[in-house]
C-alpha cells in the first residue's frame, strides 16, 4: 500500500475556481494536482486541490492577492 | 460558378480550420463535461472552459473570468440581464437600430409594467434628457445589423457610470472585428454569440457581466451546476448562478479555438481589413444610380443596399442565382431599424463581410449591383 503523507487540500465551490487556482498554481510553479474531494470533506463542486504541505504559505499569498478563490483548506494524511 | 458568401452578420462562414478540428477533437477524443466529474477528460473540459473565459478576458478588456458567462448565444445573454433586472415600475432606455433580440423581451416587460423609451437615432446626448429616477437599465446595440451603423458606446457608458444605472451592450455584429473595451465604455453588461465576428460554432455565446450587476440577477434558468449539490436553490456565485444544465462544450471548445485564432491574427488586424474592405465596397457603389447604401456612421463590415424601381427580395435572389453571391434580404428581425432608415416594409438587400472575404468578393459583388442597375 502507497503509504500516506501530509497534505494541504483546497475545496471550491465551482469548477472554475478550482481550475482557475490549478492554472494560478501552475503558472507560478507550486506543485500541487486536482483531485476528486476525499471522503472526510464535503465540497461544491466535487473537485479539490491537493499539495505538499510546504505550499501553505504560498497559496495563502494566492489568497491574500485575490488570484484563487478558496472554499475550505485541509491539512489530511493522502 | 464561384460562391461568394457575404451574410457574414447572420453567421461567419468559413470558420477558422482550427475551430473545426477543436469541435472534433472534442467529440472524438474527449467527451466528458466540465464540472460533472475529476477524472482527466473531464477537468481537460474545464480548464477548456477557463481558457475560454480567460481569453473572453483579454479580448474585451475585462478583469473576471469567472463573471464570464458561457451562454447557448447573444439572444440568451441579453434575456439573462433584461428578463433578470428588470420589474413592473422600472424604466429602461434603448438605442434604435435594436434587433428583435432587444426589443422582443423588452416589449414583453413593457406588457407587464415596465417603462421604455427609445433613444433618437445618432444622438446619444438626448440620454440625459430621458433618465429619470426609475431608469434602472440603458441598453445599447452596438452595431446594427440592419446597416452596420455604430453606436457611441463609450459616451453612453460615461452618461451611465454618472448617473449610476447599468448599461448593457449587444456586440452582436461588432465583437471579434471590432475592438471593444468593457471597462473604457463603462459597461455593465457585454452580450455576444459565438458564431458571429468571434468566428465560433452556432448555439454558444458569451455574456461578461459586471459583479455588482450580477449580484442584482435573477437566474433566467435554474437547474443542475455540478455544484452545491446539497442545495435545491441555485448558487449565488458566479458562473454557476447562470449555467445551469449541460453546457454546449463542443461550442466551448470551438470558441476556445477561434478566440486563439483572433489573439493570433490580432483584433486590430482583423478590424483594418474589414473596414478596408467595406470602404471598397462602398467607394465601388458611390457611382452607380438605383442603388442606394443605407444608414451612417458605419464601420463593421455591413452593407445594406436598397434598390430602386426594384424588389429587393428579387435582387437578393439574382445575386445568387445569377452571381453566386449570398446576400440577405428582408427585415433583419430589426423592423424599428428599417422604420429608421425608411426601408420598413420592403427591407434591403444586405451585404456583410468576414475576416475570410477578400478584395476580389468585394469586386464581384459590387460588378453584380452595377449589371443588374444597368
Amino acid at each position: 500500500m502507497r503509504p500516506k503523507e501530509p497534505k494541504i487540500v483546497l475545496t471550491f465551490r465551482s469548477t472554475t475556481d478550482a481550475v482557475t487556482a490549478e492554472d494560478y498554481f501552475m503558472e507560478k510553479g507550486i506543485p500541487g494536482r486536482i483531485i476528486p474531494v476525499p471522503r472526510d470533506i464535503s465540497a461544491s463542486c466535487g473537485l479539490a486541490w491537493c499539495g505538499p504541505v510546504e505550499t501553505a504559505g504560498d497559496i495563502e499569498h494566492a489568497k491574500l492577492l485575490g488570484r484563487v478563490r478558496i472554499e475550505g483548506t485541509f491539512n489530511l494524511m493522502l | 460558378m464561384k460562391t461568394i458568401y457575404l451574410d457574414n452578420s447572420a453567421t461567419t462562414f468559413p470558420k477558422p480550420e482550427s475551430v473545426a478540428a477543436a469541435v472534433e477533437n472534442y467529440i472524438r477524443n474527449i467527451g466528458a463535461n466540465p464540472g460533472r466529474g475529476a477524472y482527466g477528460a473531464s477537468l481537460e473540459a474545464g480548464r477548456t472552459a477557463l481558457k475560454l473565459r480567460m481569453a473572453a478576458c483579454r479580448l474585451f478588456n475585462f478583469d473576471r473570468p469567472d463573471h464570464v458567462v458561457i451562454t447557448p448565444g447573444a439572444t440568451a445573454g441579453l434575456n439573462m440581464v433584461i428578463k433578470g433586472l428588470l420589474k413592473p415600475g422600472d424604466h429602461v432606455i434603448v438605442t434604435p437600430m435594436q434587433h428583435n433580440s432587444v426589443m422582443r423581451p423588452i416589449r414583453q416587460l413593457e406588457k407587464q409594467g415596465v417603462a421604455v423609451d427609445l433613444l433618437p437615432f445618432n444622438d446619444s446626448s438626448a440620454l440625459h434628457g430621458l433618465i429619470k429616477k426609475e431608469t434602472k437599465l440603458v441598453v445599447a446595440c452596438h452595431g446594427s445589423n440592419v446597416s452596420g451603423s455604430l453606436e457611441d458606446i463609450e459616451a453612453i457608458g460615461k452618461i451611465c457610470k454618472e448617473k449610476n444605472i447599468f448599461f448593457l451592450v449587444d456586440a452582436a455584429q461588432t465583437a471579434g472585428h471590432y475592438p471593444i473595451d468593457f471597462k473604457a465604455c463603462n459597461m455593465s453588461a457585454l452580450a455576444m454569440p459565438g458564431h458571429k465576428g468571434l468566428m465560433g460554432p452556432q448555439g454558444i455565446g458569451l455574456l461578461l457581466v459586471d459583479p455588482k450587476l450580477a449580484e442584482q440577477l435573477d437566474p433566467l434558468i435554474c437547474g443542475g451546476t455540478g455544484s452545491a449539490s446539497d442545495l435545491e436553490e441555485m448558487p449565488a456565485f458566479m458562473p454557476d448562478k447562470f449555467e445551469a444544465g449541460t453546457l454546449n462544450v463542443p461550442g466551448v471548445f470551438g470558441l476556445e479555438a477561434s478566440l486563439r485564432f483572433i489573439e493570433e491574427k490580432g483584433i486590430k488586424a482583423i478590424h483594418a481589413h474589414i473596414i478596408e474592405l467595406e470602404e471598397r465596397f462602398r467607394a465601388g457603389i458611390a457611382g452607380i444610380s438605383g442603388v442606394t447604401a443605407v444608414g451612417e456612421n458605419f464601420g463593421c463590415g455591413v452593407i445594406s443596399l436598397d434598390f430602386e424601381g426594384q424588389d429587393n427580395a428579387s435582387v437578393s435572389a439574382a445575386l445568387e442565382q445569377d452571381y453566386g453571391i449570398l446576400t440577405r434580404c428582408g427585415l433583419h428581425c430589426a423592423p424599428s431599424a428599417h422604420k429608421i432608415l425608411n426601408t420598413f416594409p420592403r427591407g434591403t438587400v444586405r451585404f456583410s463581410l468576414s475576416y475570410f472575404n477578400t478584395q476580389e468578393d468585394v469586386d464581384a459583388a459590387v460588378s453584380a449591383v452595377k449589371e443588374i442597375c444597368g
